[in-house]
């Protein structure tokens, strides 16, 4: 069914489709990251291919197994034909020079978070997204730590108190107090009285 | 002494004209602990927000590339720790699908039974929490009393309340207990009944509708083009179900129906989830019915599953096969794949690397809340601030999963 995908692709794209294959039963296209959008923007309008859902973007870091480094990996569906294919597109060296690729958000509205979160753990630079900036990981973070030299147990530098003019404190001196403070501290010598 | 009323000139007074920033969480009721909204506000109403996650960010995916394939099945769990049990078998289901293996029948209709229980806790446990954030308290004791008859049939199951860590790959853990079916039989009835209960009390409270009815609406062509899965996406009023439309396990075999919403507002979302455990009670009892109670649960491939207790104590064959899947791991042919199941929450994807080694390349999760909650920006854009408390609350976002 959805090997069709592949040969329309195939012979729309020709030589810009590097390879295919269809292992485990899901059809897999490798295309040539210069032209990553407009082939993505051909499988959203194409009426035989109709891939109108976004199902997940990610990215897979290859160091050491293979030049280009990262793959960014495209699902999409199609929900009237019911077929998916998986998109691929190789990029970056291994000094992770030149990881970018062009931004897919125009394409389909999903692909904000996905790709904010790519560019997060793998630094993969989206040209042309609308707000990309760290999504899981806070603004200091230093490095991606999905990448395979990223070493999991690195321990992170520690982060100053950000520079906010007029920032308080989060609690000012009486607050997070128990409520009950006011009422017990009635006066003693009546007490005793 | 000067009137209280005094007559002020309205040109006189000096309101303010800025917008304002408002921080909404990551410690609010109703933000569940983990998510954050800057809001800029104009009055009351939200001219812009900014949803930040990654509060429970725990490097999930890092963290499945540093050990077999079998010792991610506790971090799934802990990624929805709702209905971890549909989480257990998403992912062993991506596994076996690398491996080329099928599990025996019974191990198909076990999964089917307690994964739909898990949705039930699921579906129960969001609804409930959302009446709790709208001053609802009582409907969610009743769900949680629900919850509490299914959490019983799990210990008994599987020995632990929350997180089961009960799949495994090529099979379960154990096989039923022998008065498996008879307590999901006498538990589910009851569980409808305490929901139709807890329902009662919300369904004609003028209040709950009209923070429901018409608020957060989103359209079908937005939702599909957002990634939206599961409840929300059928609230919106597509009829897409992974079990209905690619059938996984037996679900082929199960007879219910996919409810679907009209407008795709909180109101939608709400009684969809609501009818949703209903059929999803419908397909228990099928599966209960079907379910044989003879045969194995775990397929017959030593390579695959480990070899039983009794064995691995007494033979050495048993003793090197034990050792060889807990030290080596299991050997998943090289390769990539995509597998999706419907989780509680909508189509819920792994992505799975395999070098051919017994540890994982990399283990991608597609969380489905992760794709809804990016909707959320959109869907309060315009609204008062009362309206994100439901709103959130009926997306179901599950804070483990978003943040991976």
């Amino acid at each position: 069914m959805s090997k069709r995908v592949l040969e329309i692709l195939k012979s729309k794209f020709g030589d810009d489709i590097y390879e295919t294959h269809s292992q485990f039963g899901d059809d897999t296209a490798v295309v040539n990251p210069q032209r990553w959008r407009e082939i993505a923007r051909f499988l959203r309008d194409d009426p035989q291919c109709a891939m109108n859902m976004f199902v997940d973007l990610t990215a897979v870091d290859y160091l050491g197994r293979q030049t280009p480094r990262f793959e960014v990996v495209l699902h999409v569906h199609s929900l009237e034909r019911s077929h998916r294919i998986r998109l691929k597109a190789r990029i970056g060296d291994d000094d992770a020079n030149g990881v970018e690729i062009d931004s897919v958000v125009s394409v389909w509205k999903g692909a904000n978070w996905f790709e904010r979160e790519c560019f997060d753990m793998f630094g993969v630079n989206f040209k042309g997204h609308p707000d990309l900036r760290r999504i899981l990981m806070y603004p200091e973070f230093v490095g991606y730590p999905l990448r395979k030299d990223y070493p999991a147990d690195k321990t992170q530098p520690l982060v100053e108190l950000r520079n906010v003019p007029d920032k308080l404190p989060p609690f000012s001196t009486d607050e997070g107090m128990p409520f009950g403070r006011q009422t017990h501290d009635y006066p003693r010598g009546e007490e005793t009285n | 002494m000067e009137p209280l009323d005094r007559d002020l000139e309205e040109g006189l007074l000096e309101l303010p004209s800025e917008p304002m920033m408002l921080n909404m969480g990551p410690s609010h009721p109703a933000m569940h602990g983990t998510v954050r909204i800057v809001l800029e506000l104009s009055g009351e109403m939200i001219q812009k927000a900014d949803v930040q996650i990654g509060y429970l960010h725990r490097g999930f995916e890092k963290m499945c590339e540093r050990g077999t394939w079998s010792q991610i099945f506790p971090y799934v769990d802990r990624c929805n720790y709702v209905s971890p049990m549909l989480n257990n078998v998403g992912f062993a289901l991506a596994v076996e699908k690398m491996l080329g293996v099928t599990v025996p029948e019974r191990c198909q209709y076990y999964r089917v039974a307690l994964g739909e229980l898990a949705r039930i806790c699921d579906h129960m446990i969001c609804s409930g929490a959302m009446c709790m954030e709208l001053g609802a308290f009582t409907p969610f004791l009743y769900f949680a009393r629900a919850r509490e008859i299914i959490w019983d049939i799990f210990e008994e199951e599987t020995g632990a309340r929350v997180t089961h860590s009960f799949g495994r790959v090529g099979g379960m853990a154990n096989p039923p207990t022998k008065y498996f079916k008879d307590m999901v039989r006498a538990g589910v009835p009851r569980v409808l009944q305490l929901i139709s209960e807890g329902e009662k009390l919300l369904l004609k409270n003028r209040i709950f509708l009209d923070r429901l009815e018409g608020v957060g609406v989103m359209s079908k062509e937005d939702a599909l083009a957002l990634g939206w899965t599961g409840v929300v996406l059928r609230a919106s009023g597509v009829p897409y179900d992974v079990r209905r439309a690619h059938p996984y396990m037996v679900y082929d075999r199960m007879e219910f129906d996919v409810p679907v919403g009209t407008t795709g507002d909180n109101y939608d979302r709400f009684m969809c989830r609501q009818e949703e455990i209903r059929q999803t009670a419908r397909i228990i009892e099928q599966a209960l019915d079907q379910m044989p109670d003879e045969g194995p649960i775990n397929i017959d491939d030593p390579r695959i599953v480990l070899p039983p207790k009794q064995d691995v104590y007494t033979t050495i064959e048993a003793t090197i096969q034990h050792f060889k899947i807990v030290m080596e791991g299991i050997k998943v042919p090289a390769g990539e794949c995509y597998s999706y199941t419907e989780a509680g929450n909508g189509e819920l994807g792994f992505y799975l690397v395999s070098d051919g080694s017994g540890t994982p390349y990399r283990v991608r999760i597609r969380p489905p809340c992760f794709a809804t909650t990016q909707g959320l920006e959109q869907l309060i854009t315009g609204l008062m601030i009362p309206d994100v408390v439901p709103t959130f609350g009926s997306l179901n976002m599950i804070g483990g999963e978003c943040d991976h």
